[in-house]
């Protein structure tokens, strides 16, 4: 690992020089790049005990009826809160789907949506890669690539983001909030917090260097059908190779509000607006949704070892309706 | 060099770490407690578990120096910590009941992996005394109130000891000393 500089954060004034480094909260995701050397920070900014007075880091809160999650709570708090498991189960099933129980002690909220992708060949030195090192190629186009996406894709590259969590919190309209390096805040879409690769995927998200995510709101949520579901090479401790968290309302019938997002198809949690649209209003029907769901699939490109999620992630899905809405006709 | 205080099997040290060290490394190499296992190195195996605050943790992917003030306890000192917190190293029990289980029912072969799997299975076995949900169970009754809760109660240690790798495949035995553990504690 390389040397670097070490500050623990107290208050908001350690933070003024915060874009000459990175954060640390949970590690488990940063210290493992910081041994790999694909992360060399210069200076580390430990914000596990950091203490702003007007942006609680550390707990779960009610808020103008849905929910402020400090960004420092860790992904085991988070999945062990009644109102997530009450109100949000959709969240504490992707939460507990993700990693290994050590590692929800120390994963934290924000550090969740901000892990890197597990492609392989980002994590090798050796390899080509355009998100580690810009502009000398991707050897997971021809590579290995079963767990590469398929869906917002670029020539330079077909990493998938890795996050569970993230793809519940898609589902949900989450607003991320976060605090600059100057100290002024702003609140953030998923959408509009993770960027797609294009031609520079080594950026994942649009935050400036310095800016910290200080916490994720859960907007009000009518009551409704909730579930996320994860298909993996074993039954625990393996990242998704499709995910899908689905909320849905069935009202006289009819279904309302739907939304989808699907985790290990592309580089960001996605949401698969498209079919949102047209399911909106129908009929519940085993047809529909497998219909529905192949077409938001059709821009989808595979790579050799990844085609199987085509078929895969709108099946996955139509299933998950299906057992929503209760409906087992075509 | 950063300052640090830990306090470790309920011994307290002052220590100036370089801040690249991780937990484990500083747990192993300076203060000699060489229970705790590197493995993987990188957070995938479990050998490195220990128990901080109350929470297991992979000690491999921490640094020593974001732990200042906090209570580790190792395998050296999970005896010590059954007995409760003023029982001195001297007059506690030998074992943890847990690592008697271990003995009793040959959950180990090699025994690298064998440290982490007690320290995690330690800490899994109060997280579920404290209703902490899993994915076997967060969805459902709770496997108390499931009609198969043998069944149950098997898939739901086996979700919450995954983050422990065992290559001799000792699971069944590991499993059964949980287990037995567990309902002496009921």
């Amino acid at each position: 690992m390389k040397p670097f500089d070490y500050v623990r954060v107290g208050g908001a004034e350690d933070l003024a020089q915060a874009s000459a480094g990175r954060f640390l909260a949970g590690g488990t995701n940063l210290i493992d790049l910081m041994k790999h050397e694909i992360e060399t920070p210069d200076r580390l900014f430990d914000i596990t005990r950091a203490d702003l007075p007007t942006q609680d880091l550390a707990s779960v809160e009610p808020r103008e009826d849905g929910l402020r999650i400090g960004a420092l709570v860790t992904n085991a708090d988070l999945a062990a809160s009644e109102q997530v498991r009450r109100r949000y189960p959709v969240l504490a099933e992707a939460l507990l789907s993700g990693a290994s129980p050590q590692l929800r002690n120390k994963a934290t909220t924000g550090g969740n949506l901000l892990q890197r992708t597990r492609c392989p060949y980002f994590y090798d030195r050796a390899r080509a890669c355009n998100k580690r090192q810009p502009g000398t190629g991707c050897d997971a186009m021809g590579g290995f690539n079963r767990m590469h996406a398929v869906l917002g894709t670029s020539e330079a590259c077909i990493a998938a983001h890795p996050s569970d969590m993230a793809v519940a919190m898609a589902a949900l309209d989450v607003r991320v909030e976060t605090r600059k390096a100057d100290g002024t805040k702003r609140s953030l879409s998923l959408d509009e917090l993770y960027r797609l690769p294009g031609d520079a995927p080594e950026k994942d998200h649009v935050l400036d260097p310095g800016e910290l995510i200080t916490a994720v709101v859960l907007p009000a949520q009518v009551p409704s059908r909730q579930a996320y579901r994860k298909v993996r090479d074993r039954a625990s401790y393996a990242f998704a190779l499709v995910s899908a968290a689905v909320v849905v309302e069935l009202d006289a019938g009819r279904i309302r509000n739907p939304r989808i997002a699907l985790g290990g198809v592309a580089p960001r949690p996605w949401r698969a607006r498209r079919a949102e649209t047209r399911l909106e209003g129908q009929a519940p029907s085993r047809a529909l949704f497998l219909q529905t769901m192949t077409e938001e699939f059709e821009a989808a490109r595979g790579h050799g070892h990844n085609d199987f999620k085509i078929d895969l992630a709108p099946r996955l899905v139509a299933d998950m309706l299906g057992e929503l809405t209760e409906t087992t006709h075509d | 060099m950063t300052p640090l205080t830990l306090t470790v099997n309920g011994i307290r040290h002052e220590l100036r770490v370089d801040p690249r060290r991780s937990l484990l490394d500083l747990v192993r190499d300076t203060l000699d407690l060489t229970g705790a296992k590197k493995g993987c190195d990188h957070g995938q195996c479990g050998a490195c578990t220990m128990i901080v605050n109350g929470r297991r943790i992979n000690s491999c992917l921490s640094l020593a120096v974001s732990h200042d003030g906090d209570e580790v306890t190792t395998i050296e000192g999970v005896a010590a910590r059954s007995a409760g917190e003023e029982t001195s190293t001297a007059d506690a029990p030998a074992l943890h009941p847990l690592q008697q289980a271990f003995i009793e029912h040959d959950a180990f072969q090699c025994g690298f992996c064998t440290s982490g799997q007690i320290c995690s299975g330690i800490a899994a076995l109060e997280e579920l005394a404290q209703d902490l949900p899993s994915l076997v169970t967060v969805s459902g009754e709770g496997f108390r109130n499931v009609e198969d809760a043998d069944a149950l109660l098997e898939e739901e240690l086996r979700e919450r000891m995954s983050g422990n790798l065992c290559r001799c495949g000792a699971y069944p035995n590991i499993l059964a000393a949980l287990r037995q553990v567990m309902e002496a504690q009921r």
